[in-house]
């Protein structure tokens, strides 16, 4: 019996690859096992290599492995380009349609199911997945009972023949395999997991539910890979809490409707990718310079320019930390897992308001996209904060004008903010510099005090929790840093080093700006070498740590940047070079 | 209730004199007072340029935003709150070059905002340079040979684009503009308003004289109809889109507000931000 295993679907794009890895996958998360998934797809819609890999386990994990343990195969091209993966004494099955073969000399074991003539003789060869999913039961030695759930819930709407149908297929499939093996084939059967329920959800889930349980009733926005699930899940959801979304002409367009709309006080965010972010810059210095809240999303991909659209990257830090012209104050938040995601969102929203000024809300393509399992979200910590707004009537203000002071200059920088509609609230905002009531103002005096006290606000930022800490080594090693996805890749890479001899300290960085420095100049100093795991070519936030905390000797890079996640066995293998 | 002098500040707008501009600025505080608003229930939004700066010029609640961007902001102040007249507005630069996109998609979008544009034929705060609007052959210090550039027949465009509320005005009668602009706020819709502002000191052929020549008002037409598309094209296009008056109503289209699925009729800036947690036990549920 094993704790975890690896499998791997692949074939053409378009040909319900992912529909596969997902009937598979919910139907193992129902039964209370923790699962991790990575999509590899091109920027198309048909045609073109595709694969969804799922990692199983009994306890939790937040990485893809390193090797597979199962690969089924719709196409040659996917044992071809796959194969590599499969451990000694994997299992490769593959559609008799196109007599598969797996190269000679490599220790799998191939099974030729015909997928998709099964599926044809059961009515339709579309169900050839379910087949797969049925031989696939088999090798783990799985009740074909397991997915009945799930495929009713799926086929629903359809009807109780087609329900029927996909389960035969699913049985169909497994028999097949069963007397092709005869019987049970050893090293494929998972212990019992234990059997909780979990979400089964991806990153970009994970912030759009808490886009709603944090109080956004809004939002503008451009489709944008690997953004759009955000704006997808509120479209259908804001509607029952008397909200909407608009689909804007573009991201500029999407980035001043929200700035509109929260500055007319509803809580209104923006998503999208670096392409996206690029085109929203000035914007954030509107919202910066007029004081105004704003939470945007910037779930990053393969830059520069289109890059690499649909390919995991961590490569927009620089220019979301110093993105626009001038100086404001601005919140970088990266989230870590798909959790801290959720609650992220919320307090992005919070943040944002409590500090006026647009927060950006990071992410990368692995943390948005792939789908794994959730422990049940905790409603008791959804707070909403809205800082100094003001919901009381006001009295007559002494302005001549009878403007009110929107930007007061005050002790912590923060002013009492009104939104449009109040009586006695008259203010004006603008992105000229302004006086206290918000009319354009060149005087020096004037200035100074004004970007002084929005400069000021971020000073005493209250942040829960900048870095997550783990190993407690008062003298490491290695001290590993990262932010974002890679921290399950890390946590997998450590206990690994830790046998090999090495002490070793792990810091995820979750707030990039402000940079948390007195919370790592203690980690870095007490390490022996610093190693900053990061998916970008350059070392961003090595620099950032340089910058910051300096020790620049003792900073290394561990870079990737061919699209891919890292795996563990390559964080492995880079530390003990660089140590 | 509130008069035009209660939509007035005392802050002097920067504007040369003679600028047509300061016509708009009172047209919109009398259309302001005469439709009934009070000054916190108007938001003015405007973009950058010699008319971007009027949004601070009008007492209510004013937002002056970036180059081109005033109606995606404006969008965004009515869809938080439905309960506020929203005004754009901005110059021929600023809203059919660096904003001609969010124009476009804004008329078609349909959101009861109006949006008023001081359309002066030239960049007048970068000192004089070629706009959209400009005719062939027009010199400006980017155009020394005079512009090879079409000029944007707008309200031919706007009609194109499916707009429900298309007028045209002079800046110097000022009754028939606040009459327009008290149209323009009164339709459900998204409503243009592009009003001729003779730039004095860098348009030395636009000037007050040749629209005076030039215009012609819908109410000298006979049987003129602006329920009538086909027919409002036809008269621009006879005209070389030299016209005034209202040009195109639809009466009957709904606003984007009234068509949008689940949005709110109450403001959304006043519905509670707060969910259940059993709502938010089953959002957790759909994951499961």
């Amino acid at each position: 019996m094993i704790d975890q295993l690896s499998w791997k679907v692949g074939g053409q794009q378009g040909e319900g690859i992912d529909s596969t890895g997902e009937i598979f996958a919910m139907a193992l998360n129902r039964l209370g096992y923790y699962l991790y998934s990575y999509r590899h797809f091109s920027s198309r819609i048909k045609g073109g290599h595709t694969n969804n890999k799922i990692r199983v386990s009994t306890s939790e994990t937040r990485s893809i492995s390193d090797d597979l343990d199962i690969l089924i195969a719709f196409d040659q091209e996917t044992i071809d380009v796959n194969v590599h993966e499969l451990r000694d004494g994997g299992v490769v099955i593959g559609d008799s349609k196109f007599n598969p073969t797996v190269p000679e000399g490599l220790n799998v074991r191939l099974y030729s199911v015909p997928f998709t003539e099964i599926a044809s003789e059961l009515g339709t060869s579309l169900m050839k997945n379910m087949v797969a999913i049925g031989a696939t039961s088999a090798v783990l030695g799985l009740p074909v009972e397991s997915y009945l759930e799930v495929v009713e819930e799926i086929f629903a709407r359809k009807g109780a023949k087609v329900v029927e149908k996909n389960m035969e297929a699913i049985q169909k499939g497994a028999d097949h395999f069963n007397e092709l093996s005869g019987g049970q084939i050893d090293g494929f059967q998972l212990n019992k997991a234990d059997g909780k329920k979990r979400m089964f959800m991806i990153g970009n889930d994970a912030i759009a539910l808490g886009f709603v349980a944090g109080g956004v009733r809004f939002m503008a926005a451009y489709p944008i890979t690997p953004a759009s699930e955000i704006m997808e899940y509120l479209i259908k959801k804001l509607p029952e809490f008397g909200g909407t979304v608009i689909q804007t002409e573009d991201e500029i367009a999407a980035c001043t409707m929200a700035i509109g709309a929260n500055y007319a006080g509803v809580r209104t965010i923006t998503s999208s990718a670096g392409p996206g972010l690029s085109l929203m810059m000035e914007a954030l210095g509107l919202s910066g310079m007029t004081e105004v809240p704003l939470v945007v999303v910037d779930t990053q991909r393969g830059g520069p320019s289109t890059g690499l659209p649909t390919k995991q990257e961590q490569s927009d830090l620089m220019a979301m930390i110093y993105g626009t012209h001038g100086e404001i104050p601005k919140v970088v938040m990266a989230p870590s897992t798909v959790e801290e995601a959720f609650y992220d969102a919320v307090e992005a929203l919070n943040i944002a308001e409590e500090y006026q000024c647009p927060v950006i809300l990071l992410t990368d393509l692995q943390l948005s996209l792939g789908k794994q399992s959730v422990e049940p979200l905790d409603f008791s910590r959804v707070e909403i904060r809205r800082g100094k707004l003001v919901d009381q009537e006001l009295p007559d203000t002494d302005d001549k004008d009878g403007y009110f002071k929107r930007y007061e200059v005050t002790e912590d920088g923060i002013s009492p903010r009104v939104i449009p509609g109040m009586k006695n609230g008259i203010h004006h905002v603008t992105g000229v510099e302004h006086d206290e009531t918000g009319k354009p103002s060149e005087v020096a005096a004037n200035r100074q005090k004004q970007m002084d006290k929005r400069l000021r606000k971020l000073k005493n930022l209250r942040f829960n929790v900048p870095v997550v800490k783990q190993g407690q080594h008062t003298d490491p090693d290695i001290l590993l840093v990262g932010f974002n996805s890679t921290r399950g890749v890390i946590e997998e890479a450590m206990p690994r080093l830790e046998a090999e001899g090495f002490k070793v300290n792990h810091a995820h960085i979750r707030l990039i700006h402000p940079f948390p420095t007195d919370e790592m100049k203690p980690l870095i100093d007490s390490a022996k070498t610093v190693i900053v795991v990061e998916n970008n070519a350059t070392g961003q936030l090595a620099s950032i740590l340089k910058m910051n905390v300096g020790q620049h000797e003792k900073i290394k890079s561990l870079l990737k940047y061919d699209g891919n996640p890292f795996l563990p066995s390559e964080v492995v293998m880079k530390c003990k070079e660089l140590v | 209730m509130a008069t035009f002098k209660d939509f007035r500040n005392s802050i002097k707008p920067n504007w040369c004199p003679g600028c047509g501009d300061f016509s708009v600025q009172a047209a919109i505080q009398r259309a302001a007072a005469n439709v009934g608003l009070e000054p916190d229930n108007l938001a003015v939004v405007s973009g950058i340029g010699c008319s971007g700066r009027i949004s601070g010029y009008i007492k209510s609640y004013g937002f002056h935003g970036i180059h081109g961007r005033s109606l995606p902001i404006a969008q965004g102040v009515k869809m938080a709150n439905r309960d506020l007249t929203v005004i754009a507005s901005g110059g021929d630069g600023d809203g059919f070059a660096i904003g001609m996109g969010h124009t476009v998609h804004a008329i078609r979008r349909n959101i009861d905002i109006t949006y008023i544009v001081m359309d002066n034929q030239i960049y007048g705060l970068t000192k004089g340079q070629t706009s959209p609007r400009s005719e062939v052959g027009f010199k400006t210090k980017s155009t020394p040979e005079g512009s090879v550039e079409s000029a944007i027949g707008i309200m031919e465009l706007a009609l194109t684009a499916g707009a429900t509320f298309v007028a045209q005005s002079f800046s110097t009668d000022l009754k028939e503009l606040t009459s327009i602009i008290e149209a323009g706020i009164n339709h459900k819709g998204f409503s243009l308003i592009n009003v001729f502002s003779p730039c004095v000191t860098y348009n030395k052929v636009n000037t007050y004289d040749w629209f005076k020549e030039h215009l012609v008002p819908l109410s000298s037409i006979e049987n003129y109809d602006s329920s009538n598309r086909m027919m409002a094209m036809q008269t621009l296009m006879e005209n070389k889109g030299l016209v005034k008056g209202i040009i195109y109503q639809d009466k009957v289209k709904p606003s984007y507000q009234d068509l949008a699925h689940g949005y709110s009729k109450k403001a959304l800036a006043k519905t509670d931000l707060n969910l259940s947690e059993e709502k938010f036990n089953e959002l957790m549920t759909e994951f499961m």
